[in-house]
């Protein structure tokens, strides 16, 4: 191999958010704030950034549809370019960070970490996060389907400008991004004030990292995703530590499902419904994104693996992100997957513990996904299951 | 056993865009914006803060630039530079060399022509230009874009002849009698159209099935054959016919297991063909019988730009590792 080929990929995250959502604010943030790591931006225009700074770049948003009859398969080539312009010299910096625009759909900028062999080589998509204006995000969602899919593409959201609204109306907003994206990262600010480790260096398209991370991925009711400002962000184990009951609500919850979700974790949730559809999120906007969380026993890999590459050829362009924990009969490793549209990766990732139980857990978010067919034909892949005749 | 040529090391730091050679001097440009030319002893000079892209002008004896500066420059054989062009914070990865001190460059969806007078005239796109070539006849360009190829004529204000096909377009180049242009696509593919067909005839040529990107083309020195890089081989399409490669199957040369191609380079005067891989080996591969002489073992970085001497007597050659060198094969 050659030195080049060898070194250590360059994690890039993408940025994504409505024009006024704080964008800017946070990347100037990023740019001037002592954390010690220094970062190459490639942003659309170069507005308002105040900073001087000869690792940003400016690039024309350019969408190119693969030539392979996918329709959802399209890369941003002038990402391809300036990425490889800034690899060869890959010691100016730490990181990368792509700015969109405000109406920019995310999924070209992260296939383009995928489907290009020359960036995937050399750099690594680190995670997708998406600002989102607490005061205005009702209004957008009304606009647009690209604040919505900014939210349901997201690794990592973060709830913006919370000072200009009320209490009840940021539960409100609270809901509506869970309700478009269950398996985001929730951060609740004002003026793009996060804590900086928790939008880089995030590895959530890592195979290896993604779901440890988050090592109760879908075990846990929602709201201890949700992390205020003050938050250690040790991710709730102040209230994992106990014995594990099981939070079955792993689904979306609207406000009116009838579960408190301010209780103090101690007791058990009997229900185990999916995807109902959020009465107060309906109210306000018809969302049109929509999210499943499945949940099995172990599969069978001769099943299961056909059964994932025909969802994913059938129905990848409705499929916005898939993320998940498999169980495999017989094998001694948890398998992850995850995908974009038709792009589906898994790998093994650690062995199970011995405490750990052994269940499949797979979220879809995507539009006009039959839900109902997608989990029986899941269900059907378990080991246990007979062959259909 | 054949004597392996001697080569000349150049060490220099990171990764280097490219080489040519005017006259009898090899100059290599560094992506940190250096020229060091070999001149009785290494010269450098400081050319770009960031640089792009580093071509031999055609036309003239002497090279072009574009750099992350948006500056484009000229630099002729004394190693001096002058500014053709420049687009503060524009990213200049695009450049070309025409007829009577032409330069094209690109930024954004607008394709440029400064000319010797010192006016400049702009051709824009409905997509971003990825690529320029001059044609070998008259002041006309192609600028490759998304979808197909936008050919203008530079004197006129005539509407762009537009050569449609599906999909992005990274790089254009002209067959040496201008019957051809040939483009690079992003997705793993030549795409060719020929240029002096009657209306009506067939027009396009496909050249697929390269298991990557093609970064590299050359044509042989009379047109006949085109050479690609984007295979564990270069692959050398036959263009000597008037339908050019249509129906006809390209020679594979050089072929290694799973080393890929990165870079090709016909000898001026021979059809012999200096393939250069991604481990930074270098094959010399003659035509005629597929007969390779190995002209550099794999070094630290994959080879990124060829040169030959005029006499064809020298090959230079640059690497993304910096380990750049001068083969000489006249012994």
């Amino acid at each position: 191999m050659t030195e080049a080929a060898t070194a250590k990929p360059v994690p890039v995250t993408v940025l994504t958010g409505y024009l006024g959502a704080g964008k800017t604010t946070l990347l100037n943030r990023i740019l001037s704030e002592s954390h010690g790591k220094k970062y190459a931006v490639i942003v659309n225009e170069f507005g308002e950034i105040g900073i001087d700074n000869d690792l940003i770049v400016e690039s024309d948003e350019e969408i190119y549809e693969m030539n392979n009859g996918c329709v959802c398969c399209t890369v941003r080539g002038d990402l391809i370019r300036v990425v490889e312009g800034l690899m060869r010299r890959p010691g100016r910096f730490d990181g990368i960070i792509v700015e969109t625009t405000g109406l920019a759909d995310p999924v070209p900028v992260a296939q383009t970490f995928f489907m290009d062999d020359d960036v995937r080589a050399k750099t690594e998509l680190d995670a997708v996060i998406a600002l989102v204006d607490a005061k205005h995000l009702p209004l957008r969602l009304k606009d647009s389907r690209e604040a919505e899919d900014q939210i349901a593409f997201a690794d990592v959201v973060l709830i913006n400008k919370t000072d200009l609204v009320t209490p009840e109306e940021l539960a409100v907003i609270e809901e509506i991004v869970r309700a478009i994206n269950p398996t985001a990262r929730i951060h609740k600010v004002t003026r793009s004030g996060v804590d900086l480790a928790r939008v880089l260096d995030q590895g959530a398209f890592n195979l290896e990292r993604a779901l440890e991370n988050d090592p109760h991925f879908l075990e846990h009711g929602h709201d201890d995703h949700v992390c205020g400002p003050d938050c250690d962000h040790d991710h709730g184990h102040h209230h994992h530590g106990h014995d594990h009951h099981h939070h079955d609500h792993d689904h979306t919850c609207g406000p009116d499902c009838g579960h408190d979700h301010h209780h103090d974790h101690g007791h058990d949730h009997a229900h185990d419904h999916h995807h109902h559809s959020p009465g107060a999120v309906a109210a306000i906007h018809d969302l049109t994104v929509k999210s499943i969380s499945l949940r099995g026993g172990e599969m069978n890999p001769e099943r299961f693996f056909p059964w994932i590459q025909k969802i994913t050829q059938t129905e990848g362009p409705n499929i916005l992100r898939l993320k998940g924990i498999i169980a495999f009969k017989g094998d001694e490793e948890r398998y992850v997957v995850q995908g974009v549209h038709m792009i589906v990766e898994g790998d093994h990732q650690r062995p199970w513990k011995e405490n750990e139980k052994r269940e499949s857990r797979l979220v879809f978010i995507g539009r006009d996904l039959d839900f109902a067919k997608i989990e029986q034909s899941f269900l059907a892949c378990q080991a246990t299951e007979k062959t259909p005749a | 056993m054949p004597l392996m040529p001697t080569v000349a090391p150049l060490d220099l730091e990171g990764h280097v865009v490219g080489v040519h050679f005017l006259g009898d001097t090899p100059f290599f440009a560094t992506a940190a914006g250096t020229i060091h030319r070999l001149d009785g002893g290494e010269k450098v000079e400081e050319a770009h803060q960031g640089l792009l892209t580093f071509v031999r002008d055609p036309f003239s004896n002497s090279l072009l630039t574009g750099g992350e500066d948006g500056k484009v420059l000229r630099i002729t054989p004394d190693g001096s530079t002058t500014l053709v062009a420049e687009a503060p914070r524009k990213w200049i990865n695009v450049v070309a060399g025409g007829p009577q001190n032409a330069v094209a460059y690109a930024y954004g969806k607008s394709s440029f022509v400064k000319l010797a007078d010192g006016t400049t005239k702009e051709f824009t796109e409905e997509r971003s230009v990825e690529a320029i070539a001059f044609a070998p006849k008259g002041m006309r360009i192609a600028a490759a874009r998304y979808n197909g190829v936008s050919m203008h004529w530079v004197g006129t204000n005539a509407p762009a002849q537009d050569l449609e096909w599906k999909g992005a377009h990274t790089g254009v180049t002209f067959s040496p009698d201008g019957r051809f242009l040939v483009t690079m696509m992003v997705e793993n593919a030549l795409h060719g159209w020929k240029l002096d067909g009657k209306a009506g005839d067939a027009r396009h040529m496909r050249m697929t099935g390269y298991p990557a990107k093609v970064k590299s083309l050359s044509w042989s020195p009379k047109g006949k054959w085109l050479a690609s890089s984007g295979a564990p081989a270069a692959i050398v399409w036959p263009f000597a016919g008037k339908d050019g490669p249509m129906g006809k199957a390209p020679q594979e040369l050089g072929t290694r297991a799973n080393i890929m191609v990165t870079q090709v380079a016909f000898h001026p005067a021979e059809e012999v063909l200096a393939i250069g891989y991604i481990d930074g080996m270098i094959l010399g591969v003659r035509l005629a019988d597929g007969k390779e002489a190995l002209l550099r073992r794999p070094g630290k970085g994959g080879i990124t730009g060829f040169s030959w001497s005029a006499d064809g007597k020298r090959l230079a050659f640059a690497s993304d590792a910096g380990d750049c060198g001068v083969v000489d094969i006249s012994a």
